[in-house]
């Protein structure tokens, strides 16, 4: 007689698949599948309930669990709601900076500068698309004192220690006309938030803490 | 600026367009956040003997009226109105002083003011400038505001409305503290409460027991007028 690994469809924010497939890989998951949606949905948050509920409609009865890898986001309860309905759990959390960063720490952030605006590797390497772009400073420059005048720092949640990545975030900063701190919090948090989700169970050797 | 079907580029002097084609032009202008040219109209409305609050009403109020209908209605979005507002603004300032000159009674006070952990303040400034173009006197607390301040500043301006910001659910929840203060110092009944922000709703607006959600600048300005005026009438009755 053999036994089946039950499946799990992890249902996840485009900016986090990076992460989770290394730690996929890391973890061998194998019986994990990732299915993502944009990372541009985090600029209409309105839009993810709907967005998860087409994946959750169409992945319904193939597999034994599904995990969505959103927190809040911004939603309201909103996904909240959509998850109950299909019996599915999300990680915790208001959004992924306090994912990458740990909820503790994320707040001690957060009160020492609440004009703080956070990079994660993702939103670092793909700045220009999602913040100039996204926020249309590429066309309307001039915006750039209404968008981030009350901000103060740059804070990079160094996912990987990579001096490339960092420069790329220090320019960013620099880019936005904000002080740039670098925090290396590599995926522990991360790792230990997907646990908390029943995703994944044992830490690879090699993982980041 | 180009003639319409032609691509021929039109150079189009504002001051010698007449009055009505020129407040339409200035609705134009504002709706594509051209700052100079709002200064300029109503510089040459002003010098055409349009009193300031005319010219606030139909050719600055006007024209962000028609750019809020457009914001809502999702034909712009958020870099547009800002631009929009920027024009409003450089109207505004030349307007001001002489509104203040003019002695004319604010239709109503309100206090605003982003919540605290927050330092998000676009909407908040759109409200701020719109209550002002409706001819409401506007003080405005800034970002990242404790309740502490709120009630001094409710205490200090005795205002018929306070206005409450936030953008991040993280923060929304303050709004609920504040109001809450209110009620243990006993002035919850003195004032209006407004609330609005991106994550928020009306639901969320009656369970934390504010009196009206508004969900865009305009909306709030019409929500003002509304809420106030049983208590202008009260007021009126009284005297």
């Amino acid at each position: 007689m053999t036994s089946r690994t039950p499946k799990l469809l992890l249902i996840a924010c485009g900016a986090l698949a990076g992460e989770i497939a290394a730690l996929r890989r890391l973890g061998g998951w194998e019986h994990v599948e990732l299915d993502c949606l944009p990372a541009k949905l985090h600029a209409t948050p309105e839009a993810i309930p709907e967005a998860v509920r087409a994946k959750l409609e169409s992945a319904r009865d193939r597999y034994d669990r599904v995990c969505v890898a959103y927190t809040d986001c911004g939603t309201v309860g909103r996904l909240d709601e959509v998850l109950a309905e299909y019996g599915a759990v999300r990680l915790p959390g208001a959004h992924c900076y306090e994912l990458f960063a740990g909820a503790e720490r994320f707040a001690a952030l957060h009160e020492a500068e609440p004009g703080t605006f956070y990079l994660t590797d993702f939103l670092a390497r793909h700045f220009d698309r999602l913040v100039i772009q996204g926020l249309s400073l590429d066309r309307y420059p001039e915006l750039l004192p209404h968008y981030f005048g009350n901000y103060r720092r740059v804070v990079h949640l160094a996912q990987r220690d990579s001096p490339a990545l960092r420069a790329r975030a220090r320019e960013c900063a620099r880019r936005l006309g904000l002080a740039f701190e670098s925090r290396p919090v590599g995926l522990g948090p991360f790792e230990r938030a997907l646990a908390a989700a029943g995703v994944g169970c044992r830490r690879a050797e090699g993982t980041p803490a | 600026m180009s003639k319409e079907g032609t691509g021929e580029e039109v150079e189009i002097v504002l001051a010698e367009l007449p009055d009505d084609e020129l407040v339409e032009q200035m609705h134009d202008d504002m709706y594509d956040g051209l700052a100079d040219e709002i200064a300029e109209g109503t510089r040459i409305l002003l010098e055409r003997s349009w009193g300031a609050d005319r010219v606030l009403q139909e050719a600055l109020v006007g024209g962000m009226n028609a750019v809020g209908k457009d914001f809502r209605d999702g034909i712009l979005f958020v870099p547009e109105v800002l631009l929009a507002a920027n024009a409003m603004k450089a109207g505004m300032e030349i307007l001001r002083p002489i509104l203040a000159d003019t002695g004319v009674k604010p239709v109503g006070k309100i206090v605003i003011g982003t919540v605290k952990g927050d330092i998000h303040d676009i909407g908040k400034n759109l409200v701020g400038m719109m209550m002002e173009g409706a001819g409401f006197e506007v003080v405005d607390l800034g970002i990242n505001t404790p309740v502490e301040d709120y009630l001094s500043a409710l205490e200090e301006h005795r205002p018929d409305i306070l206005g409450l910001s936030a953008l991040l659910t993280t923060t929304m929840p303050y709004m609920k503290v504040v109001i809450d203060a209110m009620v243990q110092e006993g002035v919850r009944g003195n004032h209006v409460v407004m609330v609005g922000g991106a994550p928020l709703n009306e639901e969320f607006g009656r369970e934390i027991g504010a009196d009206a959600y508004c969900r865009d600048a305009a909306t709030a300005v019409e929500m003002a007028k509304k809420l106030l005026a049983p208590r202008s009438a009260g007021i009126a009755a009284s005297s």
